[in-house]
């Protein structure tokens, strides 16, 4: 994250100390929980529900693992999350580019109209047009396939908006030079506005990878069996086949649901974090 | 064809017989301005399309549908008027969907935003290992809200999860958390804000860290108390961030899907912790009453207009003073 220095956080030493006890609370809130989830998914099934609980893994056992990721259905999991993940990233980052191209440089009649449909669209959540498009899906005998889940999700408005005011932040002189020069909109897109663009199209590639990787509610309609579900789906799925839960191989699934996105993050999260404060702070 | 009808080019319009333009030097712009039409039909034409069948045909479909008795898999279905508005409207189980929904989104925005505001400036201060937990914050709101629902399920366990344990050790009984309505509500709640608390706090981070710093030091030459300085300097500042906050936060935990069908599919005694887009999928998918489901679908959209456009309107009033 960012590192520059605010005006604030010149306190006295009682606010120094003030502050530091508020950064150990936080760092308990946090990181507690996912330290026992971990933890928990590393121990052996009586020591999972020992009370009260343990702090250590006694034994340590990665047992949990081999059980949900030798399954055929778990590793099934994980190759369908990247076939969607990947696709949906893909088309969206390929028309959300192409669209706000076309809304900051190209002259056409109706270019206010279609930003308003656009940005609309942002208005509409998935679980409103779920009734119908499922209806639609499975008229078109798209259920249990990857189409299905793919291709509703797979307009772009947020991305488009993202880019579009991207582009039109940058400098006029050069885009005007590269229109004299009368280079055309594909070669104009290509040699001219992305390489001035790499920061934003990254942020709004990761931020897609992000919402599509723990996309649920869709492919949990679309999707009835293991061949096509990805790893959220899959893991409520797990939790759900068994009467009791047996928590060991749930909680082993749950961090390997979670592990991809979090090391992307991590690696990241400069990135990602540009594109989501974008046009948040200033009005 | 379709691409005249979304960028509205004038193709079919174009005389058999061009009259020669009396100066030909503008022939090339006039191409030129032709070629730029047909160019962003193409750039935006797939999109476009997606956008119409898949969010705004279902929008208006929806409303159809919310005034028939549909059952999802039948192809047929029977328009029964305003009767799903009127159960909906005067049903028990419906005010409980609508207050569980109200909480819920209260708390998850008044809880998220001030937690949030509160976490970035102790962030922004100058505070060793503050680079970490800024990480740490945020790292949840990343991960799949179907895994922390999981995950969290676990935690709130009510004879080996974490809560009851460390509850247990100070000496106080975990509440019911999957029987009592109430106390499973405020579990969801708080699982939702302790996953997403990280988008509020890099939100208002960022809007600290573009304040203007003359302000600040001038308020601190002044003599300015900490909260005076809060008060007039910094919280003026944040105005924009907060509205921009007060919608998305409020569109997105309106939203909330994932933690509830994870946590609690709903319940406990059948709708404790159903909120609006639950009853959606619930009656649509689980009791086959889509015309049913339609009817709320219809309903959240309305609210959310309503809501979204207040806001609106009340933060270009913001801008203006």
């Amino acid at each position: 994250m960012t590192t520059t220095e605010s005006p604030a956080g010149r306190t006295g030493p009682l606010g120094r100390l003030g502050g530091y006890a508020g950064l150990l609370l936080v760092v308990l809130l946090v990181a507690v929980p996912l330290y026992w989830i971990l933890i928990s998914s590393l121990k052996e099934r009586p020591d999972i529900y020992t009370v009260p609980v343990s702090w250590w893994p006694d034994p340590l056992t990665f047992d949990n693992y081999t059980a949900v990721g030798g399954g055929v259905a778990f590793s099934d999991y994980l190759r369908n999350s990247i076939i969607i993940t990947s696709a949906l990233t893909l088309i969206q980052v390929v028309l959300g580019v192409l669209s706000a191209f076309a809304l900051a440089f190209l002259r056409f009649p109706g270019r206010t109209l279609v930003l308003l449909f656009v940005i609309g669209s942002l208005m509409v959540p998935n679980q409103i047009t779920m009734i119908s498009n499922y209806a639609l899906v499975a008229q078109l005998g798209w259920r249990n396939t990857f189409t299905g889940i793919i291709v509703p999700l797979a307009g772009v408005a947020f991305g488009t908006f993202l880019m579009r005011n991207h582009f039109l932040a940058l400098p006029r002189e050069v885009i005007e030079a590269a229109e004299m020069d009368a280079a055309g909109p594909l070669r104009m897109l290509w040699r001219v506005v992305l390489p001035m663009s790499w920061p934003t199209l990254i942020a709004f590639t990761l931020i897609t990878i992000v919402t599509e990787w723990n996309q649920y509610l869709w492919p949990l309609l679309m999707a009835d069996d293991a061949r096509i579900a990805p790893l959220p789906v899959g893991l409520a799925q797990l939790q759900d086949t068994q009467g009791l839960t047996n928590w060991g191989p749930v909680l082993a699934g749950t961090v390997l649901t979670m592990l991809p996105i979090l090391l992307i993050f991590l690696a990241l999260q400069r990135h990602m974090i540009k594109g989501l404060t974008a046009g948040a702070v200033k009005g | 064809m379709a691409t005249d009808l979304v960028v509205g080019a004038p193709a079919g319009t174009a005389p058999a017989l061009p009259p020669r333009p009396p100066e030909h030097r503008r022939e090339p712009r006039e191409r030129g301005r032709r070629r730029g039409i047909l160019v962003a039909g193409a750039f935006l034409l797939p999109n476009l399309v997606l956008l119409a069948v898949f969010t705004y045909r279902p929008l208006l479909d929806n409303v159809r549908l919310s005034f028939t008795d549909w059952n999802i898999s039948s192809p047929t279905a029977s328009y029964i008027g305003f009767d799903n508005y009127v159960e909906w409207f005067t049903s028990s189980a419906s005010h409980t969907v609508l207050w569980n929904t109200v909480v819920f989104t209260a708390a998850a925005v008044l809880g998220s935003m001030a937690l949030g505001l509160a976490l970035a400036l102790l962030l922004d201060r100058n505070l060793f290992g503050r680079n970490a937990v800024r990480s740490l914050v945020f790292a949840p709101f990343v991960v799949a809200g179907a895994a922390v629902g999981v995950a969290f399920q676990f935690v709130f366990d009510p004879t080996f999860g974490l809560i009851q344990d460390l509850l247990g050790r100070i000496g106080v009984e975990a509440p019911a958390f999957y029987q009592d309505p109430e106390w499973a509500l405020f579990m969801v709640t708080t699982t939702y804000i302790w996953k997403n608390l990280g988008y509020t706090f890099v939100i208002y981070l960022a809007a600290l860290q573009g304040r203007r710093a003359e302000l600040d030091e001038a308020a601190e030459i002044d003599a300015a108390s900490a909260w005076a300085k809060f008060r007039r300097v910094t919280w003026p500042q944040l105005r924009p961030a907060t509205f921009f906050l007060l919608i998305t936060v409020l569109l997105n935990s309106f939203q909330v899907f994932d933690i509830i069908d994870t946590m609690t599919r709903g319940g406990p005694l059948g709708n404790g912790t159903t909120t609006m887009v639950y009853q959606v999928y619930q009656e649509t998918f689980v009791n086959q009453r889509a015309g049913f489901g339609a009817t709320v679908a219809t309903i959240m959209f309305v609210i959310l207009l309503v809501v979204t456009l207040v806001q609106v309107r009340a933060m270009e009033r913001g801008q203006q003073q």
